[in-house]
């Protein structure tokens, strides 16, 4: 007998106060999502996993594309006649995936690489710092020579600061991020 | 002189600083005095909410203290993403009391409910706009697409701003210096937004969509509201010739730049040098 606890069904509805059980399948929601043709599986078939309810499925949602190509639009919400968030359903499930270590092998290739070098930028400098966001990037995904020149020419048009604009009070900021432990 | 707070966000200061030079020429013509709130930090952005819920409210609720602490009622947030992250952070802590007390107790961060966020377009129609009306001299008159985006309007429950589907504000703007705003599909469809570095290849082909609409509908120029927007629709557009498979060269201009114009401002004030798709036909 697993845990029903543990069931994301459960889970979603007990953190973030959302009853999957109100989709009613009729894909409003996938059809005007822009990303759709990159997801392994749409918005509307990700809710019909969830209501199932079985633990193979769930591992099957933490480990998706889909979780991560979303870019938080806000179509799908905006079209769903029972007025289901996805998009925060969405967010929730990528902190999942996170915790259980079971990121997309694919989006940990570009996507969440890219959020962690955003998220640094902002816990040492409390703003962003173009450069120093896409140095750190290149690193994380050894992605080397990708928009060199779109930069260069961003550079001659002084779009990108050569040095980065450190708030005063970064103790404050850094607080935050050590009791969020990321 | 007005004062009004200000929060210029990452991109103004860097990757959209002509979106900032053409705001504050805008204000210091009506006699409006921006005034930025000290030592903000980022909102977090498309990003944060990503990985870290939390983080993502408790970054724009610390601009909001610091805004109150400074005495500020009323701000402005141009950016469009930043607009959206402020809005979330004060509804969530309006509507959520253990979060606002778990915030003031581990970071004494405190806001006011009141507070008033304006996005670019409120704050011409509060502000701008009646101030300049006689002083428009060059009628913008091209045909042209508003393109709002997703972080105007979505979502429409909290930030409860013009119409969800087919908005209107920015489209009479545009009527009122001159222009022939076009009704187009892609108004509010997404441009890819965070994904410009991390899947350039699904901004390339969102974005070409949208300029392959504004063109077959007969547009001359893409007037904007949000720098994410602007920098991938502009600065992405050798991509996004390569897939479109067609050389296209229509501008993508912020609503400020172009009510500037209108005004009798120079292009060099808006800094329209910094647009990579020149607008030639102006
Ligand atoms: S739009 Fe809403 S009800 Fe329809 S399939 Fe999507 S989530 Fe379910
Ligand atoms: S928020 Fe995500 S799932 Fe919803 S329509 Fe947009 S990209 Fe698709």
């Amino acid at each position: 007998m697993v845990d029903k606890k543990n069931i994301l069904r459960v889970k979603v509805s007990n953190s973030i106060g959302i009853n999957v059980d109100k989709c009613y399948q009729c894909g409003k929601c996938s059809a005007g999502c822009p990303v759709s043709g990159n997801m392994d599986f749409t918005s509307s078939v990700m809710m019909r996993m969830i209501q199932i309810g079985e633990e193979i499925i769930d591992k099957q949602i933490l480990r998706s594309q889909t979780i991560w190509v979303c870019i938080s639009c806000g179509i799908c919400l905006s079209r769903c006649p029972m007025e289901i968030d996805i998009p925060e359903i969405i967010d929730y499930l990528r902190q999942c995936s996170l915790e259980k270590k079971m990121q997309n092998k694919k989006s940990e290739r570009n996507i969440i690489p890219f959020h962690y070098s955003f998220l640094n930028s902002i816990k040492y400098t409390g703003r962003i710092y173009e450069i120093g966001v896409a140095v750190e990037y290149k690193l994380r995904t050894f992605n080397f020579f990708q928009d060199l020149s779109l930069a260069f020419y961003m550079f001659i048009k002084g779009k990108l600061p050569l040095f980065p604009n450190i708030i005063k009070n970064r103790k404050h900021l850094s607080f935050f991020f050590k009791k969020y432990k990321k | 002189m007005t004062q009004i707070g200000f929060f210029p966000g990452c991109s103004l200061k860097g990757t959209s600083s002509e979106y900032a030079q053409s705001i504050f020429t805008l204000s210091k013509m009506v006699g409006i005095n921006l005034v930025e709130i000290e030592d903000w930090n980022c909102c977090g952005a498309s990003t944060v909410h990503n990985i870290n819920n939390k983080l993502s409210v408790t970054l724009p609720a610390r601009i909001l203290t610091l805004a109150k602490q400074q005495k500020l009622t009323e701000i402005v947030a141009p950016c469009a993403a930043c607009y959206n992250r402020l809005c979330i952070a004060q509804h969530q802590l309006k509507i959520n009391k253990f979060l606002r007390n778990q915030l003031f107790e581990t970071f004494q961060i405190c806001i006011d409910n009141n507070i008033s966020i304006l996005n670019i377009i409120q704050y011409i129609e509060k502000y701008i706009f009646e101030k300049i009306k006689e002083k428009i001299i060059y009628f913008f008159k091209y045909p042209v697409v508003c393109y709002y985006g997703c972080l105007l309007v979505r979502p429409h429950k909290i930030l409860n701003f013009d119409r969800l589907e087919d908005p209107q504000s920015m489209d009479n703007l545009m009527k009122k210096i001159g222009a022939l705003p076009i009704d187009w599909a892609y108004k509010t469809e997404c441009c890819g937004g965070g994904f410009s570095v991390s899947r350039t290849d699904i901004v390339v082909k969102l974005c070409g969509e949208i300029i392959k609409d504004a063109i077959n509908k007969g547009a001359e120029a893409i007037i904007v509201a949000c720098p994410m927007c602007q920098s991938n629709l502009d600065t992405r557009r050798s991509c996004i010739n390569n897939y479109l498979h067609k050389k296209t060269n229509i501008p993508v201009i912020y609503i400020t730049q172009a009510i500037g114009l209108a005004i009798g401002i120079k292009k060099k004030d808006l800094g329209f040098k910094k647009l990579f798709v020149k607008p030639t036909f102006i």
